[in-house]
């Protein structure tokens, strides 16, 4: 502390003099670079090079991802240069993104989430895609990549359904069955909870595991299509149709794991894996943090009950995962073939050998390389009438995290709030659906 | 901040107390700003140039990309853009909005207080107090000063999984060592403690700052003063207070300006822990929820930020009234 | 008279002194636990630790998350993109602060006053108030094609080295504004009579002496730039140019993330910050002296 600071003298001063250069110079030097690169590589809007937003950002399914553009590029003749970003930021970026300088074809989900951008004009229509991929793709998922002006705007890839996941060895121990309806349900957990288990995993610190619950109690107790209505911001939140759904999700809240606002989804599934919970509404990735369960292949599940039987089991939460062109594509041809591609059965073969959490889309892919639990989810999907994608995906983006986030914790805090909690959400829903 | 009126310079020449320095040395006495009459006026063409440019360059980006972007920001709270669409003209309804129909802002304003109060009264005194101790010339200080200076190079990464690992309601460390295994206490999903255990992990990064801050202002302290105040027969506590802080003045308007503005821009570690949601809402959270993510709310987004603008403008305000005040000395 | 100092002030070992060691110890080791904590959970496979939580004995000490780290989240990529943006954007806001400060401070060009408001308050805005314009701003500003893929500032380096520049110099301005104003007048009286044009005082004579303050402004810029996210998440579109902040997230699934493995990651990502705290500890206190050394 008590020396003069090292170098005050003029002559390292003009070092640093040097130092700002070269660093402006270096600076300069590496903008230029990538810039140089491109325009060797073709050019701006070059017919042989596709560039492709991906969010396939961490090991896996990066890897897997970089297997099936491969095979396109060796089959096509095309080169793609694959611009990875992290998912979240990829999520954050999305409409800076789309409107910035997009690449020309990019990953997204279905639903209303891919209407939303078709309907602002930032996505290619890919009808003419859909006339040659069409004939491998069920009703459901074929109306999952129309816009609203009756164009497909979009290219499924996987898909994987939410259920009720339990450990097979925990329940033939004990003895469960799976519940068929609400009251076996009560039952089940009451059972459960008589031997010493929470019956159900639950946790919402992550803001979105209790969209699942919230839609699967519409939709069991007021169906599939007012759910969606709802969804459109086309129906009244403080109705009883509504209310009806918390009330009776309040009824269920005593045999959810307490202090859900406080654990993330894979702390839940820690419970689950080590037999402390008795089961746990979630999608099928609920196998990535089961290590315990996933290595024994000792994890099943089953459709959530039916409540209302007018409704039975008609509806399956299934978010889908694909591809679109962006508006600004320069090479809207390349980016077309590219999709047609990851459409077809061969590519999702590929992307799937190496991800046992979903279930390809297209469904002239082979399914014998399934496991029992993806075989199980397949038939899941395919037996149901409608197919829901999740309610961040399902509704708009600012009412999914502004609005419906934060009233599904206070609900999880104070369950007994229903009222004001729904006058709410009307009044929020109106001045964000009315803009 | 008023300080106690004493004695700054009960050794009279400046001058003499810098012999032996081997530079120049500025000091911590404000006399300087009495010798303001003698401007330098006598300019080249040359000097006029120079000045013009390089100041120049630093204005246009200051204006250009900060304060240009803030009155547009404040433009667009009037409307209800979403980022994509037209702009179309909303008055004030979205502060209407935000004021009576969007429940997390309130609590995100009170979260604020309270952040403030507590960087401000309990962080920053602690910060203080650390510098004071290491300033005794002990052996190992630049072990402590690491020690307490780590937190604040961490990111919202680091930051984020250390509030998991500590404070996690099944799996943490603080309810295992305090042996709350059977009736966990849930520290991050109790909206009604969250926040308190949130502020004591910004503290626990806000210490080491000011820390570092103040030994710095303490290490320039003139012995001598102090020396003087134990001659005259003051007490430890009476020499600090009494001689040693106000001298800190510089320091003081330093640190008090850096508290104000972690607080107000407090973001990183509730974001990190839960986005700022359920109880540890902030203002700055709530813009980043409305604007940055794929919600997209700008105009709505924009009228929160323009009531954290106003906030930070009172600050700025109260901030520069004291500056004149003692420049008007 | 630092000697005599000295000698005063290390006296016999006394027991308060201990118990000075003893309280400094406990709460050093305090502060650190958390850190201590990460890096011990990052030495442990996330089955062990999902099982027996956090606080627990270890079964397996590896240190393969770090090399998994490192390999998956293409870390020397991603730190060479932060170096590309921070140091260039450190010089630059350094040399604009420090000039701006010197005109302020030390030239006081008419309405010194005001400039000092409007840059001060200028740092003194969240971040979160300016993006949108600023994006929008990004967009129209063209660039050519040898230095943007996008044509215009968005998406380059650039542009987010420029808005670090902008906002930083804010607070550098105030800190150095207040360490130039502490400066002796004589000294650029001195330079004036050698008849020393502006440039000069403030290349030759003021910088010199603001060198401590430079160093220490350094340090904190570096931490601060090297740990911001929000300005490249929102100004850039390309994931092979994004700052090492976010390779981190590449860490993370869609879903699932282990979060072992992520903090064997963020440790690898504190290293550099820690590093530079530690070669520059000393010049930083001393810089910080902000107006004040004892000499």
């Amino acid at each position: 502390m008590f020396q003069p600071p090292a170098g005050v003298s003029p002559a390292s001063v003009s070092i640093d003099r040097r130092t700002v250069l070269r660093g402006a110079l270096f600076g300069a030097g590496a903008l230029s670079a990538p810039g140089l690169l491109v325009a060797c590589g073709g050019g701006p809007g070059g017919g042989d090079t596709v560039s492709f937003g991906s969010n396939y950002s961490d090991a896996v399914p990066k890897k897997a991802l970089a297997k099936v553009v491969n095979g396109f590029e060796k089959s096509e003749k095309k080169t793609v240069k694959v611009n990875t970003v992290d998912h979240n930021t990829f999520q954050e970026n999305i409409n800076r993104y789309l409107k910035g300088s997009p690449d020309d074809a990019f990953t997204w989900f279905a639903g209303f989430r891919m209407q939303f951008f078709a309907k602002q004009g930032l996505a290619t229509d890919i009808s003419d895609v859909w006339g040659d991929i069409g004939g491998d793709y069920a009703g459901a998922l074929k109306q999952a990549s129309t816009g609203e002006d009756d164009k497909q705007y979009f290219v499924p890839f996987y898909y994987y359904p939410w259920a009720v996941f339990y450990r097979k060895s925990l329940w033939q121990e004990r003895g469960y069955e799976p519940a068929k309806n609400l009251d076996e349900f009560v039952a089940l957990c009451k059972q459960m909870r008589s031997d010493g288990l929470t019956p159900i995993a639950f946790a919402d610190k992550d803001g979105w595991p209790a969209m699942g619950t919230f839609d699967y109690l519409n939709m069991r107790i007021n169906g599939f299509d007012f759910h969606m209505s709802l969804m459109r911001g086309e129906e009244n939140w403080q109705s009883a149709a509504v209310k009806e759904v918390f009330t009776t999700w309040r009824e269920l809240l005593p045999y959810h794991q307490k202090g859900a606002n406080g654990r993330t989804w894979q702390e839940a599934a820690q419970s689950l894996d080590q037999k402390k919970t008795g089961m746990y509404l979630l999608g099928m990735f609920v196998g990535q943090s089961l290590p315990e369960a996933s290595g024994a292949e000792d994890i099943d599940f089953f459709p959530f009950p039916e409540i209302n039987p007018e409704h039975g089991q008609d509806s399956v939460e299934a978010p889908i995962d694909g591809f679109m062109i962006s508006a600004k594509a320069k090479n809207v041809d390349g980016a077309k073939d590219l999709l047609k591609y990851l459409g077809s059965a061969k590519a999702q073969e590929t992307y799937l050998a190496s991800d046992p959490n979903n279930v390809a889309t297209n469904k002239s892919a082979d399914t014998s390389g399934y496991n029992a639990l993806q075989q199980k989810a397949v038939q899941l999907v395919t037996g149901a009438d409608h197919i829901s994608q999740f309610l961040d995906r399902d509704t708009r983006p600012d009412f999914a995290s502004t609005v419906m986030i934060p009233a599904l914790q206070e609900f999880i805090n104070k369950p007994d709030e229903v009222d004001g909690l729904l006058k709410s959400i009307e009044t929020q829903k109106k001045n964000i659906f009315t803009t | 901040m008023t300080l106690p009126a004493v004695n700054r310079d009960p050794h009279g020449d400046p001058d003499r107390r810098r012999e032996g320095s081997t530079q120049p040395a500025p000091t911590a006495r404000p006399p300087v700003a009495r010798r303001r009459g003698r401007r330098m006026r006598r300019f080249t063409r040359r000097d006029v140039g120079v000045l013009g440019v390089v100041v120049g360059a630093a204005l246009l980006l200051d204006i250009g990309l900060i304060w240009g972007p803030t009155v547009a920001s404040l433009g667009l709270s009037f409307t209800d853009w979403n980022g994509i669409g037209d702009l179309r003209w909303h008055g004030t309804e979205n502060y209407h909005d935000l004021a009576n129909e969007y429940p997390p802002f309130w609590r995100a304003a009170r979260n604020n207080v309270l952040w403030l109060a507590f960087l401000g009264l309990i962080a920053t005194p602690l910060g203080l107090f650390f510098a004071v101790l290491l300033d005794k010339q002990i052996r190992f200080s630049r072990f402590y000063q690491s020690a307490f200076y780590f937190p604040v190079v961490l990111s919202l990464a680091v930051v984020g999984f250390i509030a998991q690992l500590v404070y996690s309601r099944d799996y943490g460390a603080l309810n295992a060592i305090i042996g709350r295994t059977d009736s966990p206490t849930d520290w991050l999903g109790n909206p009604d403690i969250n926040i308190w255990v949130v502020m004591v992990a910004a503290a626990w990064r806000h210490v080491g700052y000011v820390m570092i801050l103040y030994l710095a202002g303490l290490k320039a302290v003139d012995p001598a003063l102090k020396e003087a105040a134990v001659i005259d027969g003051a007490n430890e506590a009476q020499t600090f207070f009494q001689v040693v802080f106000p001298t800190l003045r510089p320091v003081n308007i330093i640190v008090l300006v850096i508290t104000v503005i972690e607080a107000l821009r407090a973001f990183d570690i509730v974001y990190a822990i839960n986005k700022g949601r359920n109880g540890l809402e902030l203002l700055s959270t709530l813009i980043t929820e409305n604007i940055v993510g794929e919600a997209s709310r700008i105009g709505f987004g924009s009228a929160i930020a323009v009531i954290l603008l106003a906030i930070s403008v009172g600050f700025i305000a109260v901030y520069l009234s004291q500056v004149f005040r003692e420049d008007g000395r | 008279m630092t000697a005599a100092v000295e000698s005063r002030r290390r006296r016999p070992v006394r027991p308060l002194r201990l118990l000075l060691h003893g309280f400094l110890i406990l709460v050093s080791l305090g502060w650190l636990a958390p850190l201590l904590l990460s890096v011990y959970a990052s030495l442990r496979p996330y089955s062990e630790t999902a099982a027996k939580g956090y606080f627990s004995l270890p079964d397996r000490i590896t240190l393969q998350y770090y090399v998994d780290a490192w390999q998956q989240a293409e870390l020397p990529k991603y730190y060479l993109n932060t170096l590309l943006i921070t140091v260039p954007a450190i010089v630059l806001t350094l040399f604009l602060a420090s000039f701006v400060a010197f005109a302020i401070s030390r030239v006081r060009v008419p309405g010194s006053m005001a400039l000092l408001i409007l840059f001060t308050a200028g740092n003194l805005l969240p971040q979160q108030v300016l993006i949108t314009p600023l994006y929008a701003l990004y967009n129209l500003i063209p660039l050519p094609w040898w230095a943007s893929d996008s044509l215009t500032l968005y998406d380059t380096y650039l542009g987010v080295m420029l808005i670090h520049v902008a906002f930083q110099t804010g607070f550098c301005v105030f800190v150095l504004a207040n360490y130039m104003r502490a400066l002796p007048e004589e000294i650029s009286e001195a330079a004036i009579m050698d008849g020393a044009g502006v440039w000069r005082q403030y290349w030759q004579v003021t910088l010199p002496l603001c060198k401590p303050a430079l160093a220490a402004l350094a340090t904190l810029q570096f931490a601060w730039m090297y740990n911001d996210f929000l300005w490249a998440l929102v100004l850039m579109s390309s994931g092979d140019k994004l700052p090492i902040t976010s390779a981190l997230n590449n860490l993370r699934g869609q879903f699932f993330t282990d979060y072992n493995l992520l903090a064997a990651g963020a440790v690898l990502v504190a290293l550099p910050t820690v590093i530079v705290f530690n070669l520059l500890q000393k010049q930083f206190i001393a810089g910080l002296t902000l107006g004040s050394t004892k000499g």
